[in-house]
């Protein structure tokens, strides 16, 4: 299966829903049913808390940016801010978007579209992606979120660090957007009734970046775009850094979530920035788990899951070689081993619909 | 030609829950509101036929386990994306302890 096409139109996808490995039925490690309502339970308080905590952090560091503007003093704050806005607003957009952060409707939708924004993400149009991206998790042609495509394009990889491919992507697809709708591509998950909501958002985007561009200009100064836009790209290396972990080097094309995803420990600063989804196995097996009740989730299966990574350190020291090997041979993928507590890998679940790929899988 | 059929005790689902009943190829959802009235609807998301047995029910609403989508499970309605289309109810009759459901 090399030369992978990952074009959503094109014959990976084809295939993919021609042998059902599309929207195919995934293995789900067994919760008694009461245990999951208990974990599946929304509340307000952690996401309104966090959520104060990160807008006021935001303030604050613009505020010190603004403040020390013309200075080295103003670096920090400007680092701060940056990750806070160019990465933290990847994890607000994500749980926000599966409407598990708050219980109440409103918020989620309040914070997913402040976050769509700052992620340079169309928040119409992005919805359903990831709709599909938990459908089709890593389904080669079906999936429009593969972070790392195999041959690793390295160059990208780096360059993503500092949200310059995104932001290249972005732009432009904003200016289509806004002209004339979802592209063709994105009509292929976002349904009719929603494409015009996708051009009333670009619409919008598009105004905003304009004005802010203008008083740039206006004032001679590059100050808006520190506060709006540039710090997609000066504090982005946060979410790429715990995003490439999310399945990077891992299977593609199965569907087992224990093959495909990565659950990595992290620091608690981490964890707030990237609201939990280091416990990436944990959250595709149950997605409609809230992001403050992942840990306990991880407590509750981590008997049936490969063991998760210690650190970010150590993850990258797994993935890293692994997208190497994948440069000269771009079926490799590592494979990791099970508990003796786990339920085994079915291999049979994706095997026919793997087709040719030889009995003994290049994995380790 | 309609039918009423015995889905389940009253007991088997608790309240603000659903339970999944299939019958003659099909699979339905049955449901105990927060009032203490029953609902069946379809047992399949309209989004991309996922079970929504599994899904959580809060108040007058289940969500799907897969993609979060939102229908009121009293009327069908889809509330939030994405669903786009509506869930097909059933009537539901308690007769004792016992919850029919009247399917096609």
């Amino acid at each position: 299966m090399s030369k992978r096409d990952y074009s959503l139109l094109g014959p990976d996808g084809a295939r993919a829903v021609e042998t059902g490995l599309a929207a195919a039925e995934w293995y789900h490690t067994d919760v008694p049913r009461k245990v999951m309502k208990e974990l599946m339970q929304r509340s307000d308080q952690p996401a309104i808390r966090d959520t104060m905590i990160l807008y006021g952090c935001m303030i604050a560091f613009a505020a010190g940016g603004i403040a020390f503007w013309g200075t080295w003093w103003c670096v920090p704050f400007w680092a701060a801010y940056g990750v806070l806005y160019g990465s933290a607003s990847d994890s607000r957009w994500h749980e926000c978007g599966h409407g598990t952060a708050f219980r109440t409707a409103w918020m989620n939708n309040a914070v997913y579209e402040i976050a769509s924004f700052m992620i340079m993400r169309n928040s119409a149009t992005w919805r359903w992606s990831h709709a599909r991206h938990h459908t089709d998790t890593y389904i080669v042609g079906r999936d429009p979120e593969i972070a790392i495509m195999r041959p690793p394009a390295f160059v990208r990889l780096i360059g993503a660090f500092f949200g310059i491919p995104d932001v290249i992507d972005f732009f432009p697809r904003m200016i289509r957007n806004a002209l004339s709708g979802p592209t063709a591509e994105e009509r292929t998950f976002v349904p009719q009734s929603e494409w015009a909501k996708v051009q009333r958002v670009a619409i919008v985007y598009t105004a905003i970046y304009a004005a802010t561009a203008a008083t740039a200009v206006a004032t001679g100064s590059i100050l808006p775009l520190m506060v709006i836009g540039l710090p997609r790209m000066y504090g982005a290396w946060h979410h790429i850094m715990t995003g490439l972990l999310q399945h990077g080097g891992l299977a593609d094309n199965v569907i087992d979530h224990r093959l495909n995803s990565r659950t990595v420990y992290m620091n608690p600063i981490s964890r707030f920035i990237y609201w939990n989804m280091n416990y990436h196995v944990e959250h595709h097996m149950f997605p409609m788990v809230p992001y403050h009740a992942l840990p306990r989730l991880h407590e509750v299966i981590k008997h049936d899951l490969p063991a998760p990574n210690r650190s970010i350190a150590s993850a990258f020291a797994e993935m890293w070689p692994a997208l190497r090997r994948q440069l000269a041979y771009e079926d490799y993928f590592l494979k990791r081993d099970l508990p003796p507590t786990a339920k085994p890998y079915r291999e049979d679940f994706h095997r026919a619909a793997l087709g040719d790929l030889p009995d003994a899988l290049p994995a380790e | 030609m309609p039918q009423w059929i015995r889905a389940c005790a009253t007991d088997d689902i608790d309240e603000e829950d659903l339970i999944r009943f299939d019958h003659g190829g099909a699979t339905y959802a049955i449901y105990h509101s927060p009032e203490g009235d029953f609902f069946a609807t379809a047992g399949l998301c309209t989004h991309e036929n996922i079970h929504l047995c599994d899904g959580l029910v809060m108040g007058h609403l289940i969500e799907c386990p897969k993609h979060n989508g939102q229908f009121d499970y009293r009327t069908g309605e889809a509330k939030r994306a994405p669903v786009c289309v509506n869930l097909r109810t059933y009537p539901v009759r308690v007769d004792g302890t016992d919850v029919y459901i009247e399917v096609p």
